[in-house]
């Protein structure tokens, strides 16, 4: 069958299920009895095993299918959900979503068989069903009184040291030993899978269990490890004067060790396996057998498991009680710019009848004048509803990140909670799809370097528990985008001492830096590069990424932070890309335009009101001190005549900053289609965010004034 | 292109279009001209690049306009109305203009016309030419576009 016209949406729906399964996982987590969440995840788990399984995906399907065993098992009652447990769903998730990510790369699933991830899961099922009264029964235990068939079927996961064929002379190894008082133990070591030198890692296991004692044989040959012919396990028949415990714990001291299982072996049973193992139809029999049992065991999980999917697909037609999906269309983004391109055109070609109108026989033809009016009406709403159509809510990528935290949580060894608000906020589908990136990196910084650990802030008065807000909201033309922690707020000393001993700036310009400019170079790629810095200040790891690459969406990074308080990083990214309200000006005789968004108010102001502050124009504007940009010089133009007692100063905004941009004459507000310079240009002040062409062929620019606050 | 002037013709030819800066031609591969264009008003941009005259309107697209002059170091001259902007697209949707005095014609250069670039006779580094075309009487310096366009500016 060709299924891959149905590829799209088999990752699009398996984006889903994934996203809901791990959304449906943290709230298991913290409510382990939530049966309607156990449902969901187990229906999502279902389908995702459904899905692989029709498009051929047969190792996502194998993985999916013993998660969902783990979840039926779950449902009914059989099993408990530990926190251990979830650790390991999650590694099933990442692991299911790599499946994802190599099919949409490769339209093939890979050859990673996650046969850790599924013995883990087995072992989860086991020790959740076979020993409920206790939580955490160790292997041993549980299989210690247990008849020798069974203890075989029960470890067919783990326990792969049982499948060794022990050769003669190993035996007589073995047997040597034995006389001399030593101990006979079988383990399997499982390396990490994230594991990149697994033969580096099984090197060192040796050698450390060499210290103690000696290793009689292994699954694969030592030379097939050293080689790296194995998966992520390997298996080991070890005598040593020590015991067991000591060696667990020296192999389990190797970095990148998953776990090691295993247990001290009695010589009579080997010598009976090697009898047995003499007659050579069994000799064949054994490992086989074993397969079979290991299956067996799982039976009544797996018989439940198509019974529970059987009653759980009616079930879902039964609750309706999901949010009715709204009605949409899946379109290719390239078909919207193009859209927004036409509609561009037409709104140069509506201003190009405006200028014609308003020039010469204006007033002629009044119904022409409503005829454009009308137009013009008709291609902003236009504009709207095709931006709008570009526009989701930043949803998308801010779900990911409770799992990240958590994660992050684990992983630091501090405990924070992430808060989040203003999801729904929406914005530009390219933006939305470039911020997720900075936006995990700003949470990881507060996350590592802003939160404290639970005793300091214990020692501080604070809760032992931290706190990162995630909050947007709109503003204006803006969107605006917070990352808010409790912790312990940038060291502007540190920062200063750590910039002048880099040679960033010198000891005479720190002396006179504001701490907000000293915060800003933080910024800055070479400090950010420099791991000493990180560790005084507690920031700067990849803040120049975050802030180039929200720039280059025309937004901007700011810093707010206060010692031992926390601090704010907040993004601001314009709303739109392409057309947005702009107010025309004329500055020494060319024109220039600025975002409407951006501008407070326009007002006029005589030149007697100007006063300086350190040798700085201001003006006092209603009682705010507004700072007075004279735009003739930052564009480098020669200053007008200073013929007039008034000047018109347009104020603009950001966030709670303002600045009084100097113009020479007003135009009036005007759509425009923002067009980039190209990039061949270099703006060195990154003054000006762009071009747009006017209603008479001319090329005007915009005027960025954020960069000018 | 090459490839299909390869299978068009016998020999490996390559058209060019030649422009006049002052008394000397240069050579532009055609294949990279996307449009010539009488001199219109340029909208000046503050703060770049010396060289770069500002952009222009090209049927609704904004294009940066460069003076060859001020790239080659040469001094500026009057406009007249035989000046030319010539589009050059060295990659998809990032055109160029290039402001040159006169435009001629468009000769057709086999490989054997083309002489390398003698390299030691011109000092000017980096070199903008990248071959000597000759066409009957007149010698046509060929453009290395690519150089021309790049950051570097002549010391």
């Amino acid at each position: 069958m060709d299924v891959n016209q149905y590829l799209e949406i088999f990752l699009d729906e398996t984006n889903e299920h994934l996203q809901s399964l791990s959304d449906q996982l943290m709230i298991l987590e913290n409510e382990p009895e939530n049966e309607d969440t156990i449902n969901e995840i187990f229906r999502a788990a279902h389908s995702l095993k459904g899905m692989a399984g029709t498009m051929g995906y047969k190792r996502m399907q194998a993985l999916t299918h013993d998660m969902e065993n783990v979840f039926s098992e779950i449902r009914n009652g059989k099993m408990k959900v530990t926190s251990q447990l979830v650790d390991v769903l999650f590694q099933t998730l990442d692991a299911l979503e790599e499946y994802k990510n190599t099919i949409q790369e490769t339209q093939d699933e890979g050859t990673n068989d996650n046969a850790a991830i599924i013995q883990a899961l087995q072992k989860c099922l086991d020790e959740g069903t076979g020993a409920p009264a206790e939580e955490k029964p160790k292997e041993k235990k549980e299989e210690a009184p247990a008849a020798a068939s069974d203890a075989d079927s029960g470890d067919g996961g783990d326990k792969k040291w049982k499948k060794i064929n022990l050769q003669e002379h190993e035996i007589n190894a073995i047997k040597e030993a034995e006389e001399k008082k030593m101990k006979i133990y079988g383990c399997t070591v499982f390396v990490q899978e994230s594991c990149i030198l697994k033969a580096a890692r099984a090197f060192l296991v040796f050698k450390a269990i060499e210290e103690m004692g000696e290793i009689i044989i292994s699954d694969p040959s030592t030379q097939d490890i050293e080689d790296e012919k194995f998966d992520f396990d390997f298996s080991l028949y070890i005598v040593s004067a020590e015991p067991y415990e000591k060696i667990a714990e020296a192999i389990k001291s190797v970095s990148e060790i998953d776990r090691v299982v295993g247990e001290k072996i009695e010589i009579e049973d080997i010598l009976e396996g090697a009898q047995a193992e003499t007659k050579a139809a069994e000799e064949e029999a054994a490992p086989q057998a074993q397969e079979e049992t290991k299956p067996a065991v799982h039976e009544p999980a797996a018989a439940a498991a198509p019974a529970q999917g059987a009653g759980a697909a009616p079930a879902k037609k039964q609750t309706p009680g999901k949010p009715v999906v709204n009605r949409t269309v899946r379109v290719d983004i390239e078909k919207l710019d193009v859209l927004m391109n036409l509609v561009s055109e037409l709104i140069i070609a509506k201003n190009s009848l405006v200028s014609y109108s308003s020039g010469g026989q204006a007033g002629n033809n009044s119904s022409f004048n409503e005829q454009i009016e009308y137009l013009e009406s008709v291609t902003t709403n236009l504009h709207e509803s095709v931006m709008k159509v570009r526009m989701v809510p930043i949803e998308s990528i801010t779900t990911k990140f409770p799992r990240m935290i958590r994660d992050l949580s684990k992983k630091l060894n501090k405990k924070m909670e992430l808060y989040m608000s203003g999801e729904d906020t929406e914005l530009d589908r390219t933006v939305v799809d470039e911020i997720g990136d900075p936006l995990m990196h700003m949470l990881r910084n507060s996350a590592d370097h802003g939160l404290e650990s639970a005793e300091e802030r214990i020692a501080n008065g604070k809760d032992p528990v931290g706190s990162i807000f995630l909050d947007a909201y709109q503003d204006g033309n803006n969107v605006v985008i917070e990352v808010k922690d409790d912790g312990k707020g940038i060291d502007v000393e540190a920062v200063k001492r750590k910039a002048i001993e880099r040679g960033t700036i010198t000891p005479e310009q720190g002396e006179t830096m504001s701490s907000k400019e000293i915060i800003d170079l933080l910024f800055l790629p070479s400090f950010s590069t420099a791991k000493v810095v990180s560790d005084v200040s507690g920031r700067g790891v990849g803040l120049d990424v975050v802030k180039s690459k929200i720039e280059a969406l025309g937004g901007d990074v700011s810093v707010k932070t206060k010692l031992g308080e926390g601090s704010t990083f907040s993004i601001r990214l314009p709303l739109t890309l392409a057309i947005i309200q702009a107010l025309m000006v004329i500055v020494g005789g060319e024109k220039y335009a600025i975002s409407l968004g951006s501008i407070d108010t326009i007002e006029d102001i005589s030149v007697d009101e100007i006063k300086y502050v350190e040798a700085k124009e201001v003006i006092n504007l209603r009682g705010n001190v507004i700072p007075i940009v004279r735009l003739h010089e930052v564009l480098g133009l020669e200053a007008p005549e200073e013929n007039r007692d008034s000047m018109i100063v347009v104020i603009v905004k950001k966030g709670d900053q303002y600045a009084g941009l100097v113009v020479d004459e007003l135009i009036g507000q005007q759509e425009i289609v923002i067009k980039s310079l190209g990039k061949y240009i270099n703006c060195t002040s990154r003054m000006i965010s762009g071009a747009t062409i006017l209603g008479d062929g001319e090329v005007a620019l915009i005027i960025d004034a954020n960069c000018l606050i | 292109m090459d490839e299909i002037s390869l299978m068009n013709n016998e020999y490996d030819t390559t058209q060019y279009i030649v422009i006049n800066i002052g008394d000397e031609q240069y050579g532009i591969d055609i294949k990279y001209v996307d449009n010539i264009v009488r001199m219109q008003k340029i909208t000046r941009v503050p703060n770049c690049q010396e060289y770069f005259k500002g952009v222009i309107n090209l049927r609704g697209e904004v294009v940066p306009v460069m003076s060859f002059r001020m790239k080659v170091g040469l001094p500026e001259t009057e406009l007249t109305n035989k000046t030319r902007i010539i589009i050059i697209k060295l990659e998809p949707n990032a055109p160029v203009g290039i402001i040159v005095d006169a435009v001629r014609e468009v000769v057709t250069l086999g490989e054997n016309n083309v002489d390398e670039a003698a390299k030691s006779s011109t000092s000017n580094d980096p070199s903008y030419i990248n071959g000597i075309g000759k066409c009957g009487e007149t010698l046509i310096s060929l453009l290395d576009l690519n150089v021309v366009i790049s950051e570097k500016e002549k010391e």
